[in-house]
């Protein structure tokens, strides 16, 4: 790629819809109101494994000011399929035979008020037949477990189970020859590890309001990743087309994943049709955390060796998923990336989708990686212990670049690990003297990226001025990178470019915000459509000169005429006042189905302190390096860092959700889900290095999920470095590091 | 029941509105009165989004309920900026990128206010001991440290 000179791309511009988001007058998905709105609730079991022998609404439904009751016999019957299992699906948003977890939602009310909704759901009838709960893989996976779907078969290569199963799916990655690698090993270390389900934690509960017209159109506002897949799963849940839903997107309150699929809005949209008034339903905290999608927690067993000089010869790991009540864990991205960033040459990686009676899970920020990276990168830390080499140096033996074969399988293009390695390894930080009870870790970490369908418009308002048109939730700055890139195409500044997350009816189709792909696939396409703007402009240009396109020239958002003949140079406003005259509006679009979002790789440095008396343990300090490709505003490329990190450190030191022996979530609330505060975490600082993606016009690639990857293991490593206890169960919470630290003593 | 009729001042100006006994004050700002800047994340007084200052101190407005508030005094994040200008802090928070999603900034703003109405100058375990009763799950709160700090040496250099 020629470096290009960049005049916007790459400063720190305010973002568009700051204004709004620090006065307050942002609208995020709870704050809609409509004339005649009910108040919408959900029944949620009480059990978490129960067969529904009968559902009774009637009392409810005859209490007044009740206008809808609604179960799964209002939602017609699905099929199993590729892709988002609509079988599946239609079960987890009301229960049908069985509730499968604690919260598992039954029923659904529309009523005047808060209070009689409430009143409701206390009239309506379930009668439980309560069956004992599968609260881990280990109890999943044993020959006598109970089953949650007797219909399950186990999918995928042999060995695996026959016959009825909680075992969704096995599946297997590897090459070469695992036990010739092992036997060429000067060391082997093996370990086996857990992680605990977790959630992403979004401030903002799921919220939505839907109201339905006679003629049968419904129109939903909720807060969502994916308005466009809110919409497509709605419509064949109820069973109805895809052009009888628009849904507009508020502002959303966080996500990481969790807002991609849908819990409340199809019941919105159902409740509002059965009453004929608009429906409005908001989740409890507790209910987002009962009923929402965490990520499952893992049991990993990994096995790796290398030589003396630090070559890895060998890996082999089982990874064993919670994906919840359905299948569709993230065992699959976890076995993926597990090795991702080493070349290695013999591995066979197994991975398991386990049923348990848990929520079903939903995507969470690198999907699967994190609790791999949590694996691979402890043992390799134990391993440069071993062999006496410094843990980057060990990495850096091993790191994939430019031609490798990635052990998931494709030839990798440009990437930046490497070049992330060394930044670390060239960091202070990475040589600072630490304290008393202090330790350093590092590790490293990958993700894929995502591609999608992205489509945008980028249309010229008549002083000059731009519009740019996406479709996909802006939840960490996006649009304001987007209108960056319309500024570089068009030569005007950001300030004059105003970016817009258009609702379904108004904007092409566009794939979920997820992936980590906006800012690279919606970014092109926005490119794409703001140079489809420029071709017009060139000619719009040409014919008020008389002259010949091809002697007008775009430069620094005016058009210069080549032919020789001195022309007073064209603004864009001097183009678009003109336009009638022309051949009317100016409009570019581009849509495409996205290729090419270059891997990300990070490597982090963090330090922490252990106080023996208590075993709490406190980040110190922290860094974090990443490769984002090009950073289009490089503010937001460090808050996607810093988030992730913080998240990654939450799931390392406290976080997990907590069960009793029947099932019931313990810690359904922000106070006992104890999520890192301010008063928790240092500065974390942030690297970016850019190593452009060849696939993007300016080298984007996406930077939201890699962060999450590395803290888990960079924690555990320093707690390691600082104490000497390897840490293999998460979270590392003060009792834990303490039972560690006696039972060495 | 009959409602209980309370009259206030938000944000300098006089209010007043009805409301149920057990009613919160979040959800008085947030159904009566449309103040929806006051936002709710957990009802249980741990996620500060629904942060105001209440005759000078700063309290969830989930865990106060309506009627306490008659005769009292109310900020909220609409009440920060005057006359058309944004606070320092609101200025501040856009210009180091300190909010992502945005959904914690008003409670944050707020708690923020009310540190340094009583804190001019706070060090930064000060600024996050502040702060440790608002979560933000988008930044890592780097950015929102440094935001709050600058403001301060702002609003100190302003107060010279």
């Amino acid at each position: 790629m020629s470096e290009r000179k960049f005049r916007y791309v790459g400063t720190r511009p305010i973002r568009h819809d700051g204004m709004d988001k620090v006065t307050g007058r942002a609208n995020f998905g709870a704050d809609f109101t409509l004339a005649g709105l009910l108040v919408g609730k959900v029944l949620r079991s009480p059990h978490a494994h129960a067969r529904i022998r009968s559902i009774d609404t009637s009392r409810a439904a005859a209490l007044p000011g009740v206008h809808a009751v609604a179960t799964s016999a209002d939602l017609p019957e699905q099929e199993h399929g590729p892709g988002v299992d609509m079988h599946d699906l239609t079960r987890n948003i009301l229960a049908r035979e069985k509730v499968l977890y604690d919260g598992h939602a039954v029923a659904a009310v529309a009523a005047i008020s808060d209070r009689i909704a409430s009143e409701a759901l206390a009239l309506i009838d379930v009668d439980y037949e309560v069956l004992p709960p599968v609260l881990s893989v280990d109890e999943a996976i044993r020959p006598d477990a109970v089953l949650l779907d007797e219909s399950l078969r186990c999918e995928g290569p042999d060995p695996k189970p026959a016959g009825p199963t909680n075992v969704a799916a096995r599946l297997q990655i590897g090459r070469g020859d695992v036990a010739k690698g092992f036997a060429e090993a000067d060391e082997i270390v093996e370990r086996e590890f857990t992680t605990q389900a977790v959630h992403q934690g979004y401030i903002e509960p799921h919220a939505v309001a839907a109201r339905t017209g006679a003629d049968g159109q419904s129109v939903v506002w909720c807060c969502t990743q994916g308005h466009f897949a809110v919409r497509s799963y709605s419509a064949r849940l109820l069973g109805l087309d895809v052009s009888q839903i628009k849904v507009i997107p508020s502002e959303i309150g966080g996500g990481f994943g969790g807002k991609t699929t849908v819990y409340l809005e199809p019941l919105a949209i159902l409740l509002s049709r059965k009453a004929g008034r608009p429906v409005k339903m908001v989740m409890t905290r507790a209910e987002v955390f009962r009923a929402s999608g965490p990520a499952g927690g893992t049991r990993i067993r990994l096995k790796v060796g290398v030589t003396r000089a630090g070559r890895i010869t060998a890996a082999d790991a089982t990874l064993l998923y919670e994906a919840g009540a359905f299948k569709g864990s993230a065992v699959m991205a976890g076995v993926m990336c597990m090795f991702a960033p080493y070349d290695v040459a013999n591995v066979r990686l197994e991975g398991f989708d386990i049923l348990v009676n848990k929520p079903k899970g939903a995507a969470y920020r690198a999907p699967g990686a994190p609790m791999a990276a949590f694996a691979s990168e402890t043992v390799l830390d134990e391993l440069a212990r071993r062999i006496g080499m410094d843990p980057i140096e060990l990495r850096l033996r091993n790191a994939v670049r430019e031609g490798s074969q990635a052990v998931y399988g494709p030839k990798l293009k440009a990437v930046g690990f490497v070049e992330c390695l060394e930044a670390a390894r060239n960091h202070p930080h990475y040589k600072a003297p630490l304290g008393p009870n202090q330790g350093r870790g590092v590790a490293a970490g990958f993700w894929f990226n995502g591609n999608l369908q992205s489509s945008a418009q980028v249309s010229l308002n008549e002083d000059g001025t731009a519009t740019v048109v996406s479709g996909c939730p802006d939840i960490g700055g996006s649009r304001t990178s987007l209108a960056i890139m319309a500024a570089e195409e068009l030569g005007i500044p950001v300030e004059r470019v105003r970016p817009v997350v258009a609702d379904t009816e108004t904007v092409g189709y566009n794939d979920v915000t997820g992936g980590s792909r906006v800012t690279f696939a919606t970014g092109t396409a926005v490119i794409e459509a703001a140079r489809d703007v420029v071709r017009q402009l060139r000619e719009r240009a040409a014919a008020l000169w008389g002259i010949d396109v091809a002697h007008v020239k775009w430069e620094d958002g005016r058009a210069l005429s080549q032919n020789g003949v001195t022309q007073e140079p064209l603004g864009i406003a001097d183009i678009t006042r003109k336009a009638a005259q022309t051949g009317g509006p100016i409009l570019g679009r581009s849509s495409w189905m996205a290729k090419g979002n270059g891997p990300s790789f990070a490597v982090h440095i963090g330090d922490v302190e252990l106080d023996p008396e208590t075993g709490r343990v406190v980040v110190k300090r922290y860094t974090a390096v990443q490769d984002a490709g090009r950073a289009i505003h490089p503010s937001y490329v460090e808050g996607q860092l810093q988030g992730g990190v913080a998240q990654g450190v939450g799931w390392a030191l406290n976080e997990a959700y907590l069960y009793d022996a029947q099932g019931h979530m313990q810690n359904a609330g922000f106070l006992d889900y104890r999520m890192p505060v301010a008063s928790d975490l240092p500065m974390i600082d942030t690297v970016i290095v850019e190593v452009p993606n060849p696939h993007h016009p300016y080298g984007v690639r996406g930077v939201g999920e890699t962060p999450i990857v590395p803290p888990l293991a960079t924690v555990a490593n320093a707690l390691h470095d600082a104490s000497g206890v390897r840490m293999c169960d998460l979270p590392m919470s003060p009792p834990a590091v303490l039972e560690a630290l006696e039972s060495r003593r | 029941m009959a409602k209980l009729h309370v009259t206030t001042e938000i944000n300098g100006e006089s209010a007043e509105f009805l409301c149920e006994p057990h009613q919160t004050l979040l959800s008085a700002l947030r159904d009566d009165l449309q103040l929806t800047g006051v936002k709710e994340g957990c009802s249980t007084g741990d996620c500060g989004a629904c942060s105001v200052i209440l005759d000078g101190r700063l309290v969830c407005s989930c865990l106060v309920l309506a009627a306490e508030v008659d005769g009292a005094s109310l900020l909220t994040v609409e009440g920060l900026a005057r006359g058309g200008r944004l606070h320092p802090l609101q200025q501040k928070f856009l210009e180091h990128a300190a909010l992502q999603c945005g959904v914690c900034t008003p409670g944050i703003l707020v708690a923020a206010k009310a540190l340094l109405d009583r804190n001019p100058d706070p060090s930064e375990e000060q600024a996050r001991y502040a702060l440790a009763g608002n979560l933000c799950r988008c930044t890592g709160y780097d950015k929102i440290i440094r935001a709050v700090l600058d403001a301060a040496a702002e609003l100190r250099g302003a107060a010279r």
